[in-house]
């Protein structure tokens, strides 16, 4: 911060100038103008249309599903990532640098693959596909589907969160508590936990904005059914297709309200816990 | 859909059912209500909403309980490819008749299944047309109009789309009847046909949006149905629908899945929800959608709405429909190989 | 539990703290169940149909050319990123001008909003009848449903990445090294170029590689944009879909394997110059 008030750094005024007008530029053309066009997209037919939209009962069914789906994958992937940073960041084992590298695969993969892996593993022609058949087990066109593949995407986000959080944190405090005869349970919810509370939320809160928006993976493991298995981003793209251009901009914009609060959350938790925050690698 | 009929918590319901269900590791529905879905190809959203509601009526004079009809819409080769992958289909409703080859191939469905309803159970019919700007500004008339240098077209990707592939044999018929026509000629018109082709979407629906919404292309080749709706979506003061002077008669055939009725115990309400299609209840909702009925009766009463033309079949021309598939859409097939000379 | 003594080497350092066991299992079990399995059958899924049908498949034009759009688009719109978002680091860290706070917030619109809101809202603004695209359609040039619309799309998903690595490097910059540079007598650029600019530069490469990445995987809101016409604006992961949709699961998982291999090779080189480069800049 002390950096602004350098007389060193004193960049010449049209030079501060022209590349702060250029950063604008580049925000707005980029960033604010697709946002703003959700909004405007959506409120073109007037605030009535906008409304009813939501009336749909199908609409009512894609919010909900959605809602399921990341009430599933999120806890899920909070656990892992609390499990595999206590594992990683307080303990020294041979592999370790390949735990990590794994842990962050997902990030690497397009969506699209992360949905095709569960068709190949459990889809009708998939490895299980006999097996699950013969157990009438359904998993591919169900909820459960959408639930694996958006699992494998959002995966890595709590973990990468609370790693470098937890390694910088080291031992000593734990260690101490050991000593002092606390149990691992007391030990975790009195002395880590605490530590890492900001963390941990501020990853919950990305892996639950990734579960809510994911298209690519979900697409591919979801039969499109309405009301059943389309979740919002899905129904987004049923709507584009039936010229209801409106209600499709309308859903649009609720996951676009929803990245706005995800963005303001984010930026009070940095601002509160800039110190915290600032010990982990940053993306 | 018919959760409409049936209230915003009933569909609740479902999700949640769906859910329990599936993480029970179960594939049974849990609540009562009986169901039954319909995996159909884009553009019959419209159809069906109405057909259903009209079916569900007929059928709670008769039964107890709630009756939910579930939809599922996309690109018809796609929609096949999800019901051999254990989407579970009561039946189809898809765009060609090969896509449902392929769900009996899988051994989903019993390889007669064309013969097992009226008019190669196909309840309606269909064909190809353009549609153009207002005035139709490139003067567009017949099939080989829109192979010339300069005119844009929009069409799906066969690949993908069961609407893209009629427009594509029929582009080939046209060329192949032309005096002097043969399988050399026809192969370089659909090519130049093709080169002139601005964007491919996956399905019907994509091509429609992109034609009127985006503004993109001079010529969209579309199922008539869909060229009506189009005009009734975006204004029949935007765009002009033109009968070429040939088409095809395009099939989108209905089977039931007899694997997944058998485990579901949907088999009768599966026969008589394809049975109902014929109804001419139905049939007129088809008619008025502009899809050709096969009722004679109800083809006659709006026989002002469908314009006489030439057309040819794919069985008469093409020997039918997995000749025509293994020729040109299987992989490596003519159509591969026109778009990587595109692509060079 | 234990006491620390000296060992000889094993596979895990003892340690004072509990859970080591149940933790690493369950992050290994999960990882097995969420990565492994699934990255095992995308290895091994493409070799059923025979090494002839992968090798047809991969040599195919519509292949390369759906790579090569893929790879390409994902290059030119990270190099776009590293420009503009290297002067927006700059701008957010350096200078202090009203709405700075606002923008700072903005850089992670696009890990917030769901890529298929962004695709839907980016095709509006660049068709031909859209706010932008009416700018250059009279002009002959038509940006959406072109390889030039992916590129748009792409720098959008992309652009968090490389501001977000230069940030905190910029703001831990040592002042003192600058104003010893200004203190020698010289210039503003000069410091900029020979000073910060090296300090910055693995930052830089790490963003790249990271935007880099993103963008190769991304399907939601490039295929809403995207011609999609074989050969010259379908891109890799929409191909997956395609194949798939075509019963071809040898096809679509030997696809997404080839992906995966590039970006690892890719990734692998990019972060072998960043250690380079990192060495010289601090020698």
């Amino acid at each position: 911060m002390s950096g602004r008030s350098s007389v060193a750094r004193r960049d010449p005024p049209w030079f501060a100038g022209a590349l702060i007008v250029l950063a604008v530029f580049y925000f707005v053309l980029v960033l604010f103008l697709p946002l703003v066009t959700v909004f405007l997209e959506a409120l073109r037919k007037g605030f009535t249309e906008y409304r009813v939209s939501f009336d749909d009962p199908d609409a009512i069914a894609a919010i909900q599903l959605t809602l399921l789906v990341a009430v599933i994958a999120v806890p899920l992937n909070t656990v892992f990532g609390l499990a595999a940073a206590w594992a990683v960041a307080k303990f020294e084992f041979w592999g370790k640098s390949a735990l990590v590298t794994l842990i962050d695969l997902p990030f690497s993969i397009s969506p699209v693959i992360s949905g095709l892996v569960f068709v190949l593993l459990y889809g009708a022609n998939g490895w299980f596909g006999p097996f699950l058949d013969e157990h009438n087990i359904q998993v591919i066109f169900t909820v459960t589907g959408l639930v694996l593949a958006t699992t494998l995407v959002t995966l890595p986000f709590v973990a990468r969160e609370l790693i470098p959080l937890m390694q910088a944190q080291g031992t000593d405090e734990e260690a101490a508590a050991a000593t002092l005869g606390a149990g691992p349970w007391r030990t975790f919810f009195l002395v880590t936990l605490p530590n890492i509370r900001w963390a941990l939320m501020y990853g919950v809160l990305l892996c639950t904005a990734r579960a809510m928006g994911e298209f690519g993976a979900v697409a591919v493991v979801s039969g499109l059914i309405r009301g059943e298995t389309a979740t919002m981003p899905l129904y987004i793209e049923i709507l584009y297709n039936e010229y209801n251009s409106v209600a499709a901009f309308a859903m649009a914009s609720l996951l676009a309200l929803f990245a706005l609060i995800t963005l303001a959350v984010k930026t009070a938790l940095e601002a509160q816990f800039a110190d915290e925050l600032a010990a982990q690698r940053i993306r | 859909m018919l959760c409409r009929q049936t209230g915003p918590w009933t569909s609740r319901r479902a999700v949640l059912g769906a859910a329990a269900a599936g993480l029970a590791g179960c594939g049974e529905r849990g609540p009562p209500a009986t169901r039954l879905l319909n995996v159909s190809y884009d553009p019959t959203r419209e159809l069906y909403e109405e057909i259903n509601a009209l079916f569900v009526e007929q059928w709670k004079q008769t039964h107890e309980g709630d009756l939910i009809l579930e939809m599922s819409h996309g690109g018809s080769g796609r929609q096949a490819r999800a019901v051999i992958d254990g989407l579970h289909a009561d039946v189809v409703t898809l765009a060609t008749p090969f896509d449902i080859d392929a769900i009996a191939q899988a051994g989903l469905t019993a390889p007669d299944w064309r013969s097992r309803l009226p008019n190669n159970s196909a309840p309606y019919t269909s064909t190809i047309v353009f549609v153009t700007r207002a005035g139709n500004p490139k003067a567009i008339r017949d099939w080989n109009d829109i192979a010339r240098d300069g005119v844009s077209v929009i069409t799906p990707n066969p690949k993908t789309s069961g609407g893209a592939r009629w427009n594509y044999l029929a582009a080939w018929a046209f060329a192949l009847r032309q005096p002097g026509g043969d399988e050399a000629r026809a192969r370089d018109f659909v090519r130049s046909l093709y080169r002139n082709v601005q964007v491919l979407d996956t399905g019907a629906r994509g091509s429609m949006t992109t034609f009127a919404q985006r503004g993109i292309g001079d010529v969209l080749i579309a199922w008539e149905n869909e060229a009506h709706l189009g005009l009734d979506e975006f204004g029949a003061v935007n765009l002009e629908i033109i009968y070429p002077s040939m088409s095809i008669v395009a099939e989108p055939a209905v089977a039931k899945v007899d694997a997944n009725t058998a485990r579901r115990g949907t088999d009768d309400l599966a026969d008589a929800y394809l049975r109902f299609l014929y109804d001419p209840s139905a049939q007129d909702v088809a008619a008025r959608r502009h899809f050709r009925p096969s009722d004679a009766q109800i083809l006659a009463q709006h026989r002002s709405e469908f314009p006489d033309l030439a057309m040819i079949t794919v069985d008469g021309v093409f020997g039918g429909w997995a000749e025509a598939h293994r020729i040109h859409f299987a992989d490596g097939g003519v159509f591969d190989q026109i778009s990587a000379e595109r692509g060079q | 539990m234990s006491v620390v003594a000296r060992r000889p080497w094993r596979l895990v350092e003892p340690s004072a703290l509990p859970g080591f066991g149940p933790a690493l299992g369950f992050t290994l079990a999960y990882l097995s169940f969420f990565v492994l399995l699934p990255l095992t059958a995308l290895v091994l899924r493409p070799w059923e149909a025979g090494f002839d049908h992968f090798w047809r498949v991969m040599t195919d034009d519509r292949t390369v050319d759906a790579l090569r759009l893929s790879f390409g688009a994902s290059f030119v719109a990270a190099c776009i990123n590293l420009v503009f978002g290297t002067i927006v680091a700059w701008v957010l860290v350096r200078y202090e001008f009203p709405g700075r706070r606002l923008l700072d917030a903005f850089v992670d619109l696009p890990f917030a909003l769901p890529t298929a809101v962004a695709g839907i809202s980016l095709a509006a603004i660049y068709a031909p009848n859209g706010v932008i695209g009416a700018l250059f359609d009279p002009h002959g040039i038509q940006i959406a449903y072109t390889p030039l619309g992916v590129m748009i799309a792409l720098v959008f998903v992309g652009f968090p990445f490389i501001v977000r690595s230069i940030q905190p490097v910029l703001e831990d910059l040592d002042v003192e090294a600058e104003e010893a540079a200004a203190t020698l007598g010289a210039g503003r650029f000069k410091t900029i170029v020979q000073v910060v600019a090296p300090a910055i530069l693995p930052a830089m490469l790490a963003g790249f590689s990271l935007s880099f990445a993103r963008a190769v995987g991304e399907y939601g809101s490039v295929i809403f944009i995207a011609g999609n016409i074989p050969n010259v604006s379908e891109i890799a992961p929409l191909l997956i879909v395609i194949r798939l949709e075509e019963f071809d699961y040898a096809g679509a998982a030997g696809v997404g394997l080839v992906m995966l291999a590039i970006s690892f090779v890719l990734l692998l080189f990019l972060n072998a110059l960043q250690g380079v480069v990192g060495r010289r800049g601090k020698a």
